[in-house]
């Protein structure tokens, strides 16, 4: 028996305002297995990031329901870490006390998750800057720092809301490299949400379209690809990634 | 960050620079002070050679007397002290209560929106106006004063703090509520820290318009302070007592106004630096 973490049965969004009401997703089904990478891709304003905000607990669907662990959500659960578009750390906080936010808010700062987050700084090259403030940083080492306060409160889900977009080019391929290997490394699921077709065949396991608004899942993508020692950047040298990138494009079918 | 290079080994053209900096900086200050200066020179020599009518214009000596006569009666920091006490009370009530009243109307919109055209009728209502209502409420003296002071800086304070937490980058707001954070925390963890720099702000405004305040409800109450001894050297037309005050008055406001931009500058000195 396969174990799903999350489970999504016939959800579906609809969004009140005084113009009428925007149908944003309907009847989405998906399932996401322990361990498993999923990137979700979709037309612009298709409803991507709602799909998270729900998954995340923070809006509730209008019909349909979503389980994690087999249990119904019911607001934000604590086996969920949301990565945001920009990495928001406060200004006016250090780094070190930046990690500590989320355990900070659910009041489960002891000495234990203390330890922990100084363990994740140390493993991943930021305990010496746990004093300097975001300012100091690299747009790189901000996005470890950030996702470090989303490992923090040791989340068994972590939902990346085109979580590198913020980012130049160039700091974007690396730190999509360095992310993925951490979320690897920590043995996480993940769903990412992204408009770059590349950057969601590169990290995902699965690669789910959705259609236009309102949303459905359009099509599911296995991606299995020929490289040793896989990562996003060295994927794209496999001869399947073409074949990948392709697909998902027609699938899209965007138009100017 | 580390691009700047040591001042030890500076290229010539680099000191050269430097030099001009200083220069230049140096050249303003000397003009500043030559302004000040000639001011006082001039309207002491114009009133010697009685070109301008000393007794309705008072003249520099005159002043000093003044100022000596006035710290010989123990009057000077009497009026002084109690005028730069009601100010300061004032414009600190008025920015503590106007950013608790911001807290209220952050926290329930349904309130904020309630209450939106008092807060525009009142915020357009000279509030100077309300002096003698309060005089007769709580009495004549410096409570009034204070209460005077502090109705001026509360809606502004209230109106620049509320846009400051309404302009809180909501991905933020969403960033916590992702640890499942509650209204409280909201405001405790994101809100009001992002908001400090307004909230200064509001309280580097409001010491102007205390003076105001404190001023005029010193023309009302009449008993003590700078503001009394201006109206009251009006009354008898002793010019030199008026000039006086003003000047005391103009030293009194210029001091408390960099004291207070100094505190600013040393609560948001961090979060500035942090920026680098």
């Amino acid at each position: 028996m396969v174990e799903y973490i999350v489970e999504v049965h016939n959800l579906g969004m609809k969004y009140q305002s005084m113009n009428g009401e925007i149908n944003a997703l309907e009847n989405i089904n998906l399932s996401v297995k322990r361990g498993e990478f999923i990137s979700i891709v979709g037309p612009s304003g298709c409803g991507k990031s709602t799909l998270l905000s729900l998954i995340s607990g923070l809006i509730s669907p209008s019909t349909g329901k979503i389980l994690i662990n087999g249990k119904e959500i019911e607001g934000t659960s604590r086996e969920v870490g949301y990565m945001l578009q920009k990495d928001h750390l406060f200004e006016w906080r250090t780094i070190l006390e930046n990690v500590l936010l989320g355990l900070e808010i659910r009041k489960t700062l002891t000495p234990e998750s203390r330890e922990y987050v100084t363990e994740l700084l140390k493993t991943y090259g930021l305990y010496e800057f746990k004093d300097k403030y975001p300012g100091q940083l690299s747009g790189g080492m901000r996005q470890r720092a950030a996702l470090i306060r989303t490992l923090a409160v040791k989340p068994d889900i972590l939902l990346l809301d085109e979580a590198f977009s913020a980012l130049d080019y160039q700091t974007r391929l690396a730190v999509t490299e360095d992310i993925y290997l951490i979320i690897k490394k920590e043995n996480k699921t993940a769903i990412l949400v992204t408009h770059d077709i590349a950057e969601s065949i590169g990290m995902a396991d699965r690669v789910v379209v959705l259609s236009k608004r309102p949303a459905t899942v359009k099509s599911i993508y296995e991606i299995s690809l020929s490289c040793s020692d896989r990562t996003p950047l060295s994927c794209r040298e496999a001869p399947e990634f073409r074949y990948y990138f392709n697909q998902i494009w027609k699938e899209l079918d965007v138009h100017v | 960050m580390s691009n700047h290079i040591e001042k030890s080994q500076a290229s010539p053209e680099h000191k050269e620079y430097l030099k001009k900096v200083r220069r230049r900086k140096f050249s303003i200050l000397a003009a500043q002070i030559s302004i000040l200066v000639l001011f006082f020179v001039g309207w002491e020599l114009a009133a010697q050679y009685k070109i301008i009518d000393a007794f309705i214009t008072s003249q520099p000596s005159r002043i000093f007397k003044t100022i000596v006569n006035l710290y010989k009666e123990g009057q000077l920091f009497k009026h002084i002290g109690i005028t730069c006490f009601e100010t300061i009370v004032g414009f600190v009530l008025g920015t503590v209560f106007g950013t608790l009243i911001a807290i209220v109307l952050w926290w329930s919109n349904f309130l904020a929106k309630v209450l939106e055209p008092y807060l525009v009728v009142f915020n357009s209502l000279p509030k100077i106006a309300l002096g003698p209502i309060f005089i007769i409420w709580i009495g004549a003296g410096p409570t009034s004063i204070i209460a005077i002071a502090l109705t001026i800086s509360l809606v502004v304070t209230i109106l620049e703090v509320l846009n400051g937490f309404l302009d809180v980058d909501s991905e933020k707001i969403k960033l916590v509520k992702t640890f499942g954070a509650t209204r409280l925390q909201i405001l405790i963890k994101v809100v009001l820290p992002s908001t400090f720099p307004n909230i200064i702000n509001a309280l580097k405004i409001n010491v102007g318009l205390s003076w105001v305040g404190v001023i005029v409800g010193e023309f009302l109450v009449s008993k003590a302070g700078i503001g009394y001894l201006i109206v009251y050297g009006g009354q008898v037309f002793q010019l030199d007592l008026v000039m006086t005050s003003v000047l005391i008055l103009a030293v009194a406001a210029a001091v408390m106004y960099k004291g207070v931009a100094h505190l600013q500058r040393m609560l948001i000195k961090s979060s500035i630096n942090r920026e680098s």
